[in-house]
């Protein structure tokens, strides 16, 4: 039986009004994909890894303070500037939405990394190594990379995957085990939000998180959690492309470094301040 | 117009050749000393390789460092050849003659030590063969359909230098066929019944049957003057396609600058030819060539560098401008910290000072030109001002590249294993010099001859006239 080929365009959106700024994210990220731990050296020498970063801001003067926290991952942009100027094609689009960096393939030149505005690229300056009692805890769905190339987040590439071999390969309902009977449309088998929620087959920051700040889902399926924000923030790129005005306090959507023109697959929602900052109070 | 008594061509074999196949103790000890630092630079090199290229002092976010600053440096050392070569043999510059085969071979060795260098900064050296596909039966993926990005500027620089070292390599041949074939003929066995040395065969093989008959003459001619013309566009875009690897970084607002490719080959050629200069005065100087080095050749290079040097200050100056003009907040915190933050502007005070107002002072006097060790202070002066160039140009462009106030802001400072490396690649190339100093001579011997021909000048009743007219 030939499986229908189902084609994804996977997208983020970071509710920064829910963020708390735990880190459970950073975790989460760190256990799943497997990434070497973090020492103090390494952190020292500015080469830890982190898929994930929480970025902490402080907004006002004291005592009149507040923290301001942002998540930032690789933004899978549309137009990736890392992507061109990679000389052996490691890192590429995929028609998913999805910059896939290919471990392989990588010999290291970093110009990627150079050219990522939102440094979201790491390096393996070193062979990562884990105390021997972790080796049993690594996830074997993802390649443990060696030292001499680049990484980044991919989107939990292998939960994707794995959620596309079950629900729209084999056709097993996630969490109940019921066949899926083998129809067109969004109840036959077809990776929708719900059955990626049950079976685990959404990235781990957006498991972990434990306020839902992160969402993930089809930014075309309107049953998804981010269709409704990308709709809009695809209108209002193209809006602002047309040299339209867009009124920046009546719209909380908006993605990072937007006038590079990068495009993201990560939408960021600004925070609702009930009480912001009053800077001339002081 | 040149100055000098006229040498005989038998003297000119006798002094140019003195070094060919006996050389003088200092050599080999000299070759040795280099050696050494070579094999330093490689066992530094492994290490790296082996631990990882955590040993080194880059870090996010400057990703390139001292390695990619060498590789810039070494490709601009390599355009001494072809415009010394190339350009001045198109336009007649008479007093290029001593000075070309040193350049071509300085090209050659440059270049080949500039490639070294992106492959040794890159994390996975043994993975190349998916970089560096121009290598013949190279087990590349085309089978499963993987092909090199051609959109990548790290894929139009092999292209452009491979290119440029292949064409250099075939004018240092071509030039090198009828010195070869004096070569030959001295190292020849004194009696038919001898058979011919090694050596001979070599020679043999290299001088391809030159027998000097008007016709070969004729044919490397048209030869050197066809890969001259040839080779002009690909040294405008060797260093050209080098500067794109920075001006095509759009995250890196320093570097995103559509001046870089004007400005680089300038500066290529100005710190080329400070390099060829430093270099013939070195020859003179430990070959004894003063017949042939002379003192005017020296001061015409002197003259050809206040040029380049003022072309490559309008092309500095126009790139700061155009910076500032821009009036982009991350371009001038690149800008703030070059200019004003310390060290970074203590290394731009140096930089300016040694490549453009120190070096030029020195060249505007005749009599300066004309002294030996001022201009060799002048040219290494210009040098160590190149270098620094591309390093404030590459450093803190990457170190001030982030937007993002969180990210680690990280000061680059080199390790050993770089410090090494970089020394090593110095050696490599003085080696390299030196070890074909041996086997070729390092002025062309025909060059010189033809230049002692043109140079015959006869009385008729109470005029003087050239003896001998060029009709090209």
């Amino acid at each position: 039986m030939v499986t229908k080929r189902i084609d994804h365009k996977w997208g983020m959106v970071v509710d920064l009004d829910r963020c708390t700024g735990c880190q459970a994210c950073v975790v989460a990220c760190q256990a799943e994909n497997n990434l070497p731990i973090n020492t103090k050296d390494s952190f020292q020498q500015a080469r830890a890894y982190e898929w994930i970063r929480i970025e902490r801001y402080w907004e006002g003067e004291f005592p009149n303070v507040k923290a301001r926290f942002i998540p930032i991952m690789c933004q899978h942009c549309e137009n990736a500037p890392c992507e061109p100027v990679c000389p052996v094609y490691a890192t590429y689009h995929n028609d998913e939405g999805m910059n896939v960096q290919v471990y392989n393939r990588c010999v290291g030149t970093r110009y990627c990394a150079n050219n990522c505005p939102y440094q979201v690229r790491f390096f393996n300056w070193w062979e990562p190594t884990w105390p021997e009692r972790m080796r049993n805890q690594l996830n074997p769905d993802v390649t443990i990379r060696s030292r001499g190339i680049m990484e980044r987040c991919s989107f939990c590439v292998q939960r994707i995957r794995r959620g596309e071999i079950t629900v729209e390969r084999r056709g097993v309902e996630p969490l109940t085990g019921e066949r899926i009977p083998d129809v067109d449309g969004p109840d036959g088998r077809y990776l929708n939000y719900q059955r990626m929620k049950d079976g685990n087959f959404l990235p781990a920051c957006a498991q972990a998180c434990p306020t839902n700040a992160l969402k993930f889902g089809e930014q075309t399926d309107p049953t998804g959690p981010v269709y409704q924000y990308f709709q809009k923030a695809n209108e209002q790129y193209d809006k602002v492309h047309h040299g339209e005005y867009i009124d920046e306090s009546k719209t909380r959507v908006y993605r990072l470094l937007e006038e590079m023109g990068t495009k993201p697959n990560v939408i960021y929602l600004k925070k609702v301040d009930q009480f912001p900052v009053n800077e001339s109070s002081h | 117009m040149q100055e000098g008594r006229p040498i005989p061509s038998r003297q000119i074999n006798r002094e140019l050749l003195s070094t060919i196949l006996n050389s003088p103790k200092w050599f080999w000890i000299a070759v040795v000393l280099l050696g050494l630092i070579v094999l330093g630079a490689m066992s530094a090199a492994g290490f790296m390789v082996n631990k990882g290229l955590g040993v080194t002092g880059m870090n996010r976010p400057v990703m390139w460092g001292f390695f990619i600053t060498n590789f810039v440096f070494w490709i601009g050392i390599s355009h001494a050849g072809v415009m010394l070569s190339a350009i001045l043999r198109l336009s007649k510059a008479e007093w290029r003659r001593p000075a070309t085969r040193a350049a071509e071979i300085l090209t050659v060795f440059s270049l080949m030590t500039a490639m070294l260098m992106p492959l040794i900064h890159t994390g996975r050296p043994w993975r190349l063969v998916y970089w560096i596909y121009t290598v013949p039966f190279a087990p590349y993926d085309y089978a499963r359909g993987i092909w090199p990005n051609v959109r990548s500027p790290l894929v139009w620089d092999p292209s452009a230098v491979y290119t440029y070292l292949t064409s250099s390599i075939l004018f240092v041949l071509v030039a090198l066929i009828p010195d070869f074939a004096v070569l030959r003929d001295r190292t020849a066995p004194p009696t038919s019944g001898h058979s011919p040395t090694l050596t001979h065969r070599i020679y043999t093989l290299l001088a391809m049957g030159w027998r000097g008959n008007p016709r070969q003459w004729k044919l490397q001619i048209i030869a050197g003057v066809l890969l001259s013309a040839l080779i002009l566009p690909v040294f405008v875009s060797v260093h050209s396609i080098v500067s794109w690897d920075f001006g095509m970084a759009v995250a890196v607002k320093s570097w995103h600058s559509t001046i870089f490719a004007p400005y680089f080959v300038v500066g290529a050629v100005h710190s080329g030819v400070s390099a060829v200069a430093f270099a013939m005065i070195i020859l003179r100087h430990i070959y004894g060539w003063q017949n042939y080095i002379r003192h005017e050749h020296i001061d015409a290079l002197g003259r050809l560098l206040i040029v380049v040097a003022t072309g490559w200050f309008y092309f500095f100056v126009m790139e700061v401008i155009f910076g500032f003009y821009g009036r982009e907040a991350d371009e001038l915190a690149v800008r703030d910290l070059q200019f004003m933050q310390n060290p970074w502007n203590i290394w731009m005070m140096v930089f300016v000072f040694t490549t453009y107002f120190l070096p030029v002072a020195l060249w505007l006097p005749r009599m300066f030109r004309r002294n030996l060790w001022i201009m060799s202070a002048a040219c290494i002066s210009v040098n160590i001002g190149m270098w620094l160039e591309r390093f404030i140009i590459i450093v803190p462009g990457l170190q001030n590249k982030q937007v993002f106030t969180f990210s680690w802001y990280t000061v680059y400072s080199p390790s050993a294993v770089e410090w090494t490396i970089i020394g090593g690649t110095f050696a490599l190339v003085s080696m390299l010099m030196l070890l074909v100093a041996r086997v070729a001579p390092l002025i062309p011997l025909y060059d010189i001859k033809e230049a002692e021909i043109l140079r015959t000048e006869v009385k008729i009743g109470r005029v003087t006239v050239p003896a001998v007219y060029r009709e090209d």
